[in-house]
């Protein structure tokens, strides 16, 4: 079984949009679009967007850090708003479990909206059918294009590598790896959904040093002669 | 959660149609077993089967300003093995279908007794209608209590007193209609309707208290920590990824203040437990058939007020995401 997933490092994303805007691009102009905007230029834009970066502050001030927190359908394995819809028009692909809607069978109930227990859905004010991430199905599947851009187009435009995708039930994936050595982790892991997105934590690199490291016991210059003392100000105390 | 008037409509206004007829049926196996006087098939029976057919058209009427596509509405009878939404769409128009043979069966006096069981329960067409179409509104009432009910992160509505809730308050109400139906027409079950009518009103109010209680001390399983995956007390939200509205905060929230909230709370309370039952009580004294109407009228909208509760109280775990806009 193939399993299609995102992997987004919140250790690197830098919070630029890139995602956002060239997911728009893509999805609104593809298979999965229109994704219409309702007043854009005027006051209270609003529109269907499949993926936005929300921005966290973790921790007291001065001791803050700001988390970018990239958001889309999670893809989950035990998809929640699925078995909710009445019509069958929200499914999950048997080959390699991204989960879609069909547009022309959606009745525009919302009913699977409130089943996502994440708000991963939107129903378009337009075309009043529910939307929501597809994973780019349409460049992922397509045989068309060159294998290195049959990839979602969040991916492609992530200037940081942030986003990696790949097949999370292949164990040797790139994903899977990353997931496996880096603490990949789900959202709400307590309803069961198993997202098949995973997120990976913001990780600290740091290094232990203890003070006779820096300060050899055994120094030899020590030993020798004395080190020459202090004649008033060296060229290194003022330039930098 | 947004309460939608369409859903609060569909949900409320069916509730009255289904508890209506099984107040009928209720009324005919009474008769049957000598313990109400036979009613008039074509005024009482025939009447009432079109007043709660009525209503239960009115709220699939309803229901229909809900969807984005209605002209699609039948495809949603497609996965009734998996969504609760699904059977409630089959089992209402199955529900009205018996109430309308039911009806048809009494207008034209097709009530020939077919067999007699032990020699005492004459077995006619109506009462095989009537028992199947009880079946199937209680059915409805499940079917339409389950599609919150079934959703395990609203908490909220994850409890088996929506259920009981949901079949009560119908029973309530549809009670309350008979009662007023037949103060109007004339016949003299207002009593037994009445009595009902406030046994269930009394029994609603137990449930409803329970889950009201219930849900004031809910600890939810979510937070924003399972939300984003970070392990810290203190977490601001500084940005939801756009500065106007998107789906997530319209469709999720009520944005009524905490003063509405109360106001809709107390103006519940009063207009579906108490005044009902005054007006009610009242009409024992003075004969008048505008009391029983009144009351139903009264806990109607007691009742409208209840549902757009419902919806508001219950906090979908997405709104962790949107908390603030900063
Ligand atoms: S994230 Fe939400 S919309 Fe996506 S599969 Fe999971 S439950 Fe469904
Ligand atoms: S809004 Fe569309 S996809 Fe969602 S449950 Fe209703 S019919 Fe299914």
């Amino acid at each position: 079984m193939t399993q299609l997933a995102l992997v987004i490092d919140l250790n690197v994303c830098v919070g630029c949009h890139a995602c956002v805007t060239s997911c728009k691009e893509w999805n609104t102009s593809g298979w999965a679009g229109p994704l219409t905007d309702h007043r854009p230029y005027d006051k209270d834009p609003t529109g269907t967007f499949f993926n936005r970066v929300q921005t966290f502050e973790v921790g007291e001030f001065p001791r803050t850090e700001t988390v970018h927190f990239p958001k889309s359908c999670l893809h989950c394995e035990e998809p929640p708003c699925v078995p909710v819809c009445p019509t069958g028009a929200s499914y999950k692909r048997e080959d390699n479990g991204v989960v879609l809607v069909d547009y022309d069978k959606c009745i525009g109930c919302k009913y699977c909206s409130w089943a996502c227990p994440y708000g991963m859905r939107e129903l378009d004010e337009h075309q009043k059918v529910m939307k929501k991430c597809t994973l780019c199905i349409d460049r992922i599947a397509n045989d068309a294009l060159p294998e290195a851009e049959r990839k979602p187009a969040c991916v492609l435009a992530c200037p940081t590598s942030a986003r990696l995708f790949g097949d999370v039930h292949d164990p040797d994936s790139e994903v899977s790896l990353a997931i496996r050595e880096n603490g990949g982790y789900q959202l709400m892991p307590e309803w069961g959904t198993k997202p098949a997105n995973h997120y990976l934590p913001r990780r600290k690199t740091r290094i232990q040093i203890f003070e006779d490291e820096l300060e050899r016991a055994d120094n030899p210059l020590k030993k020798e002669a004395p080190l020459p003392a202090a004649e008033g100000e060296t060229l290194d105390d003022v330039s930098f | 959660m947004h309460p939608a008037f369409s859903v609060i409509f569909l949900t409320t206004l069916i509730g009255v149609g289904q508890g209506l007829f099984l107040a009928l049926v209720t009324g005919q196996v009474y008769s049957l077993a000598n313990l109400l006087q036979p009613q008039d098939s074509v005024s009482f029976y025939a009447m009432g089967s079109a007043l709660s057919l009525a209503f239960l058209a009115a709220g699939l009427f309803a229901s229909f300003f809900h969807l984005g596509h209605p002209e699609r509405a039948w495809r949603s009878a497609a996965k009734w093995r998996t969504s609760w939404l699904s059977r409630e769409v089959i089992v209402l128009p199955v529900l009205m279908l018996f109430i309308a043979l039911y009806g048809v069966v009494h207008y034209f006096g097709l009530t020939r007794p077919l067999f007699v069981i032990r020699g005492v329960i004459s077995v006619d067409a109506s009462l095989i209608l009537g028992v199947l179409g009880a079946i199937a509104a209680f059915a409805l009432y499940f079917c339409t209590a389950m599609i919150y009910a079934s959703i395990k992160f609203i908490e909220e509505w994850h409890s088996p007193l929506t259920l009981i809730n949901f079949t009560l308050f119908g029973l309530a109400s549809g009670f309350m209609l008979a009662a007023a139906f037949s103060a109007w027409s004339g016949v003299d079950l207002v009593g037994f309707f009445g009595t009902w009518a406030v046994i269930f009103t009394f029994a609603a109010g137990i449930s409803r208290w329970l889950s009201l209680r219930r849900n004031r001390h809910l600890v939810h399983k979510s937070s924003l920590q399972t939300a984003i995956g970070i392990r810290h007390n203190h977490i601001e939200q500084k940005s939801q990824g756009f500065m106007g509205g998107s789906f997530n905060t319209r469709e999720f929230f009520h944005g009524a203040s905490e003063g509405t909230m109360r106001l809709v709370y107390l103006f519940f309370l009063l207009a579906v437990f108490i005044l009902p039952v005054l007006l009610l009580g009242a009409s024992y004294w003075m004969a008048s058939p505008y009391l029983p109407v009144a009351a139903f009228l009264m806990q109607y909208l007691g009742l409208m007020a209840e549902r757009w509760y419902f919806f508001a109280e219950a906090k979908h775990p997405q709104n962790l995401y949107y908390q603030s806009m900063a």
